[in-house]
């Protein structure tokens, strides 16, 4: 019976199984989907692409917020009486299948008008008649078929976010003019109206104002609105005193402008409109090449898109109520259900917590509280629901507080100088010097020609080529990285991990795998009955320690049992032919007081005999070792967890020797940590995975998340590096430190045309015609250079 | 001689067309999503066979 899958969400369901209409499905979930869709002839689905379906989850209640109808108002694009427009976030949007079941959603129901999904940002836009339908049936209809949308505080906050167009537009401006200005200058290239010896072209010479003129037209707009990013840029880096690579851009730009207009108005020659457009237009190319990333990323999360947007209070009549979160008062009567995240601090009034703060804290153990202990926003409730009474708003509690901290107003390009324009630098003093000695020499020998030979040594030595090696190298190497499940967020991040020299790693989750641990027996062996026996109680559990423990366990006969109980947050029970045994957690299973141990354990008795307990490790990620080993080398190394030192003997004998392990660091001491090697002025890359890394990740100069699902929620960070990844995390460091090599290699090139350009600038022969030629030659030669070097270097890395 | 200036003009007002085609495409969001109407425009073809098979299953129905 081997590779029997679930036909609609690929599972392996070799253990279990549903069959249905000669198909096998893992679960019900799966058949229902399979079955809604059958009817509704969406069958198709299956056919575009072979099990690509989810397993639908309970969401019972989770959705009743949707009702409220100032909440349905922030969420729709657009509401009347009629019809509502929704865009919704859907992380599961994966193939073609999806797109299609999606624009078919009116055959599931007819209150649906149109659905249009945005494949590379996952969203699917819906707009739908409202007069029988309303938001929530919406999502719950997508929720049933396995489409969940994604809903968090965050949708609601910024309501829509306008796609910026300014470059496209500049680029389109610049283009047309580029193409048009070209065109006119095409008598000039062949020198036809000025050439009167070899006859020459009367009519081309007597109309040649006419061509000049519609060249100044066409470049105004490329001067004065295409461009206009550069002069802004480099008059604020003039302002802070910085000499960015944009200044001698922005001089060169006005020098060609200045220069062709006083060439027509005297009639002197043509101008250089064709170089000027030109120019722009391949500058603005590679702004427009570095810019495109991953649109169904964000790396700006903060803990606004892990929030839900409301939550249920219980009034004084003991009435539940959806009540958004920035609603929610001190002293309000909170319903968490299972699953549920409290989103304020507040005291346990009644129910079983059992909270996990993994993403908070990193702690990877779920905590148990009593009613009267303190609860914390950003937990995670396990275990049935609660109830909690809120004792801070949502804004000051103590997670979101972290998020007041002003490494988080801070943005990281602005302090940060990169190659480009520490060149740009050098290069600026060195052209303004080599201008102003070639004008001091014309000068002196012919002074006619000193203005000329200044403003064209500032036009051929604008440094179009050089700005153009870092955009196409970097944007090159982001596309090849996100091939390789690296998603940065920008080209600058690449520079700033080509100089780290110290990387500090945080466990839970970073370096540890979420999903698997290996249970680990101590005490008494067990017989054969007795495994058995501990097998099938197993089997019948859903728990995922269980499910676990069961997968491990060799026993392989399948009994029914005489008896079968699951105590919630205790344990299970199994009986048969008067055998029993409990599993479960030490108090349920034995009466005996047990130290508490740091790491989960399962305790076992049979018959009222302790027997023993399994112990579940964390399973640290393949390779773990290996990166550590290879990374020392280079760097320095350490690890920073939120966690407890249960693992701290494991870790010592997986890591390098002397490799400093830090445990119980809260959240703020991560960011100071980080701060504080910044001080001794290293470069740090932290590698973190939840919202307690957020402050050092923001902090650090690299901050990369690592995701068993990029789709799912990831902190603010600068990068996310899927996990199956992880091994070749020191590999793209060395990737990048080659793309700036690449970089400096370009300069060179760039340089040398600059060399011959400067060549005829300085003798006092540049000819428009020669600058035609030139710029784009220089330009299109280091673009071709950045792209093929990247792409050798990309077939290298795995 | 001022063929020149009718021909300049064509071309110039042909160019500013074809600009403003493109400044509206932008608009209209044409350049947002590159991805999703190349898979989308496979669809097509598929669904018409789709039709067709749920009339045959509509012919089907009353005899059940």
């Amino acid at each position: 019976m081997d590779g029997t899958n679930c036909y609609h969400c690929g599972e392996d369901c070799d253990n279990f199984s549903v069959d249905f209409d000669e198909k096998h499905f893992c679960c019900h979930g799966c058949k229902t989907v399979y079955e809604i869709f059958a009817d509704n002839d969406l069958s198709y689905y299956y056919d575009l692409q072979a099990a690509a379906g989810a397993t639908p989850k309970a969401i019972k209640g989770k959705y009743d917020f949707l009702d409220t109808d100032s909440i349905v108002e922030k969420l729709t694009e657009f509401k009347d009486d009629k019809l509502q427009l929704i865009n919704l976030y859907i992380p599961h949007i994966h193939c073609s299948s999806c797109i299609w079941v999606l624009e078919n959603l009116n055959k599931l129901n007819s209150s649906i008008r149109n659905s249009q999904v945005d494949f590379p940002k996952k969203t699917v836009r819906i707009s739908y008649s409202s007069s029988k339908f309303s938001l929530k049936d919406l999502v719950l209809l997508l929720a049933k078929i396995g489409y969940e949308p994604y809903i968090s505080l965050d949708d609601y906050d910024n309501k829509k976010k306008s796609v910026n167009h300014e470059l496209i537009y500049k680029l389109g401006v610049a283009g047309f003019a580029f193409g048009n200005v070209m065109f006119l200058s095409f008598p000039d290239y062949f020198d036809l109206p000025s050439n009167t010896p070899s006859g020459g072209e009367f009519w081309l010479n007597q109309y040649q104002d006419v061509f000049r003129w519609l060249m100044f037209i066409f470049s105004l707009p490329v001067v004065f609105y295409a461009s206009w990013g550069y002069f802004k840029s480099a008059f604020k880096g003039l302002r802070s005193r910085v000499l960015n690579i944009d200044v001698p851009i922005a001089l060169g730009i006005v020098v060609l402008f200045l220069r062709s207009t006083i060439d027509i108005v005297f009639e002197l020659g043509p101008g250089f409109f064709d170089s000027l457009t030109g120019l722009v237009f391949f500058l603005l190319l590679g702004r427009f090449f570095q810019q495109k990333t991953y649109s169904f990323l964000s790396f700006e999360r903060d803990y606004k898109s892990y929030f839900p947007i409301a939550v249920t209070v219980i009034n004084s009549e003991k009435e539940e109520r959806t009540t958004q979160i920035h609603d929610i008062k001190k002293g309000d009567r909170l319903l968490i259900r299972n699953e549920e995240l409290i989103p304020v601090d507040g005291i346990l009034l009644n129910g079983n917590a059992r909270i996990d703060y993994s993403f908070v804290t990193g702690e990877s153990e779920p905590v148990r509280k009593k009613s009267g202990d303190k609860v914390f926003a950003g937990g995670k409730q396990l275990n049935g629901a609660i109830e909690i009474e809120a004792s801070k708003k949502i804004s000051q509690s103590y997670l979101t507080q972290l998020w007041s901290n002003s490494v988080f107003q801070k943005n990281k390009a602005d302090t940060f100088q990169t190659l480009t324009d520490s060149i740009g630098k050098r290069f600026t003093i060195v052209v303004l010097s080599i201008a102003i000695i070639a004008t001091a020499f014309w000068l002196y020998h012919e002074p006619s020609k000193a203005m000329n030979v200044f403003t064209a040594v500032l036009i051929i030595a604008c440094p179009c080529a050089i700005s153009l090696a870092a955009p196409f190298t970097l944007g090159n190497m982001l596309r090849i990285f996100g091939r390789k499940k690296f998603y940065l967020k920008d080209t600058q991040t690449i520079e700033q991990l080509a100089q780290i020299d110290t990387a500090i790693f945080d466990k839970t989750g970073t370096i540890t795998t979420s999903k698997k641990t290996i249970p680990i027996y101590q005490g008494s062996s067990l017989n054969k009955d007795e495994e058995l026996l501990l097998k099938n109680t197993l089997r019948a559990s859903n728990h995922i320690l269980s499910r676990s423990l069961y997968r491990i366990l060799d026993a392989n006969d399948i009994i029914t049992l005489d008896t079968f109980e699951e105590y919630l947050g205790k344990g299970i029970e199994g009986t048969k032919d008067n055998n029993h045994i409990k599993v479960g957690s030490s108090d349920f299973v034995s009466k005996r007081k047990f130290h508490e141990t740091i790491n989960t354990a399962v305790h076992i008795s049979s018959n009222d005999n302790y027997k023993g307990k399994f112990i579940f490790y964390n399973q640290y990620r393949d390779g773990v070792s290996e990166v550590f080993k290879t990374m020392s080398k280079n760097m320095k190394l350490a690890i920073l967890s939120g966690d407890n030192e249960g693992e701290k003997l494991r870790l010592e004998k997986l890591l390098p020797k002397l490799t400093p392990l830090y445990f119980n660091k809260k959240p703020e001491h991560k960011l100071e940590f980080i701060k504080s090697l910044q001080e001794k002025d290293k470069k740090v890359l932290m590698v973190g995975d939840g919202l307690n890394d957020a402050g050092a990740l923001a902090q650090s100069n690299v901050g990369i998340a690592i995701s068993e699902n990029v789709n799912v929620f990831s902190p603010a960070c600068d990068g996310i590096l899927d996990a199956s990844k992880f091994q070749q995390l020191y590999q793209y460091i060395l990737a990048s430190k080659k793309a700036m090599r690449i970089i400096k290699l370009s300069f060179v090139l760039s340089l040398l045309y600059n060399v011959i350009g400067l060549y005829f600038a300085i003798t006092g022969q540049l000819e428009p015609v020669i600058a035609a030629i030139l710029m784009p030659l220089s330009s299109i030669s280091v673009v071709a250079f950045a792209t093929v070097m990247t792409n050798i270097l990309g077939r290298k890395i795995k | 001689m001022s063929v020149i200036y009718v021909l300049l003009a064509i071309s110039i007002v042909v160019a500013i067309l074809f600009f403003i085609a493109f400044i509206v495409s932008v608009k209209k969001g044409q350049y947002d999503d590159s991805y999703t109407p190349s898979v989308r425009m496979l669809f097509e073809d598929e669904l018409v066979i789709e039709k067709s098979s749920e009339e045959i299953k509509i012919d089907k129905n009353p005899t059940k």
